[in-house]
């Protein structure tokens, strides 16, 4: 970084800057907390270390984020991902528990199948609330938020399914090139949506649906059918992630599995630069607000601070980036700012607005 | 001719109900069914005291239902009252395991909510962040400082509150406790306060079209950050309640509060949207979650999960009956 003020605008005004910072400070704080943080070793071909954990633990929440993005970008929201995890850990589990043998590929794929087709119906109704009988997305997605707990819990009939699977237990904890399986997944299919939206008019399509859906429809988009169709993908997405934390643990449990993941991909996205608001969306800012979520909680886990405490960091996380990317908190300070030295600011006030639509 | 129309409308009057007022006839009558339900089914059911125990066991649903009955009629939503509520009972829990005066300890553990809920207030307007976000905020707050506590839950075994928890005022054969009749206060000076105050007024008004508000010049800031306090006090005497209830406060009660509070204040016919909606619908709505509870509770052979997937479908039910309700409008 160059100390030339006026090279240091653009890289501060960069949506990315703050998110990226905060990331760094954490990794910053946990390595003066614990020098070996940084260490990443290769051990019978695979890699180690704590880094290699944080980002094999964020892959669902990566996954569950991205679709989220979607959502976010058309204007809607997506409550009901926590369920649509549960529901397809639990059929999963389910099935392959019910399995001879656990360990056939058969037995395992046809789960995950069944598994993902139920998430798509769950998708196609959540979509089908939305778009066609235009219920508002909070509370459409609501209802299977509450109702789709339940619906884990009746399949799993109110336990915790347990399986020893070692194909399905590769999802979680496999690895695949020294790489774990799961942070390959999350890859892949980041860069699968990143090619559909980014290099495909699909992209500006969600996000032109997501500014003025009326409009839209009046250029010749069939915006009804984007809105389902974003609200499938993020129950797809959901149901990936839900293979990967119960193949994590071997186990479904109906009641805890992707608890408040709906809240921690949310989180994710408003990090990344999404405004809730919709017409826009930046999944490599997601991944990193996702990136974030997942550093905060294991360095938390690390300094041995009890997990729900952990919440009391995030709380100040969440606020802080909230308050940073807020056009109205940002134009309060700049303002303060400019009281002192008045001429110089001025440009970059300018350059900074010009930068925060792009 | 002046005569017909109003011969007209004196006539529609009597079957035709307002518009605004079919969602919460609609729960009433839902509520209806669901009690002849019950009792035809279980004979105890028709006990009295049935009802009263749906009260003494939602009273702090209900106290808390109508502090987001505020925030849902100004189109905003308030997602850390769960977590409010429990640290609230936490926080007098500690007080009183440390031999506070307990009048000192309802004062400090009434004043949590109301600030916490003025913050998140302040910044949801001052520097426009929505209110999802700012309250998700709130929420890991509070329930981070439960467990900052305490990591397990405190019993208090102070005079005034297992009084206060085991007092049973008598009406005939049944009882009620102190709870309820708090609650039922809260909810008569709600109620009162929507319908007659200038606050309630601006509550709908906001609602209704902040824009309108604004340019008609009433005191948008003010009443938004004003809801989110009420919702805090509201969350707070929950709190209180609940530890009356329980006797102890821990750090991982209420968790997903939130949603019973919404999905009651949503089948009360009040409009997530904002604008539309009364108090009483709120204490209905509450009540047919009750009535679920106690009807499963009175089968015995279904499982508790069973509750979320009816709260699921009643939601879906009502959120279609609204939406049928707004297309006639139009």
């Amino acid at each position: 970084m160059s100390t030339v003020k006026a090279r240091l605008a653009p890289v501060t005004g960069h949506r990315l800057f703050w998110p990226l910072v905060m990331l760094v400070v954490l990794l910053v704080a946990n390595t003066v907390y614990r020098p070996s943080f940084l260490s990443v070793e290769l051990k019978n071909g695979h890699l180690y270390g704590s880094l290699i954990d944080i980002v094999r633990l964020s892959a669902p929440l990566i996954l569950v984020a991205l679709g989220m993005s979607l959502v976010i970008a058309t204007g809607g929201i997506d409550l009901s991902v926590g369920s649509v995890v549960a529901v397809s850990g639990a059929v999963a589990c389910l099935w392959i528990s019910e399995q001879p043998d656990q360990n056939s590929l058969g037995g395992v794929f046809t789960a995950l199948a069944i598994a993902f087709g139920l998430a798509l119906v769950l998708g196609v109704w959540n979509g089908v609330l939305v778009a066609v009988i235009g219920i508002q997305p909070i509370i459409a997605t609501l209802i299977l938020m509450v109702a789709g707990r339940g619906l884990a819990q009746l399949i799993t009939s109110g336990q915790i399914i347990t399986i020893n699977s070692e194909p399905y237990k590769t999802i979680g904890v496999g690895h695949l090139l020294t790489l774990p399986f799961a942070i390959i997944i999350a890859l892949v299919v980041a860069v699968i949506v990143a090619v559909l939206t980014r290099r495909t008019a699909l992209g500006m399509i969600i996000e032109s649906v997501g500014g003025n859906a009326e409009a839209s429809r009046l250029a010749g988009i069939r915006s009804r059918r984007i809105t389902l169709l974003v609200y499938v993908v993020s129950a797809a997405c959901a149901a990936i992630a839900g293979f990967m934390m119960t193949a994590n643990v071997s186990s479904a449990d109906g009641n805890a599995a992707g608890l408040w993941v709906e809240l921690d991909a949310i989180l994710a996205v408003v990090i990344g630069g999404t405004s809730l608001a919709g017409g826009r969306f930046y999944l490599s800012g997601t991944i990193v607000g996702a990136l974030i979520i997942q550093t905060l909680t294991t360095s938390v886990y690390a300094m041995n601070i009890d997990p729900q405490t952990a919440l009391l960091f995030k709380a100040v996380v969440v606020i802080a980036v909230c308050l940073i990317q807020a056009p109205a908190f940002r134009a309060r300070f700049r303002r303060k700012r400019t009281l002192a030295p008045p001429p110089p600011p001025a440009p970059t006030a300018e350059k900074q607005k010009e930068q925060v639509p792009a | 001719m002046t005569t017909t129309p109003l011969a007209v409308r004196a006539d529609r009057a009597w079957w035709r109900v307002p518009q605004r007022h079919v969602p919460v006839l609609a729960t009433f009558v839902l509520l209806l069914v669901m009690y002849g339900v019950g009792v035809a089914q279980y004979r105890a059911f028709s006990n009295i005291q049935v009802i009263f125990n749906i009260f003494i066991d939602n009273g702090f649903l209900l106290v808390v239902a109508v502090g987001m009955t505020f925030v849902i009629l100004t189109g905003g939503i308030d997602l850390s009252v769960g977590s409010v509520v429990a640290m609230t009972a936490m926080v007098s829990a500690s007080l009183l395991r440390d031999g506070m005066n307990p009048a000192l300890v309802l004062v400090i553990a009434l004043l949590i909510g109301p600030v916490l809920g003025f913050a998140m207030g302040c910044v949801i307007h001052y520097f426009d962040i929505q209110p999802f976000i700012v309250t998700l905020a709130g929420m890991f707050f509070a329930r981070g400082m439960c467990t900052w506590i305490s990591s397990t839950s405190i019993p208090i075994t102070d005079g005034f509150w297992t009084s206060a928890a085991q007092e049973r005022i008598r009406l005939g054969e049944n009882f009620v406790s102190v709870s309820v009749l708090i609650a039922l206060a809260v909810v008569a000076v709600a109620a009162f306060a929507l319908a007659y105050t200038r606050l309630g007024r601006n509550v709908y008004a906001i609602g209704g079209n902040p824009q309108s508000a604004l340019l008609m010049g009433l005191p948008v800031g003010r009443t938004k950050i004003a809801v989110y306090t009420i919702s805090g006090l509201c969350s707070a005497i929950g709190g209180i309640l609940l530890s009356f209830y329980t006797l102890s406060g821990a750090p991982l009660i209420a968790i997903g509060m939130e949603l019973d509070v919404i999905a009651a204040v949503v089948i009360g016919g009040t409009l997530l949207t904002g604008g539309s909606g009364y108090v009483f619908g709120t204490v209905l709505g509450v009540l047919v979650l009750g009535v679920i509870q106690t009807l499963i509770t009175f089968d015995g052979s279904l499982s508790s999960w069973w509750t979320k997937i009816v709260i699921g479908a009643l939601l879906f039910a009502f959120i279609l009956l609204q939406r049928l309700v707004g297309i006639r409008k139009k």
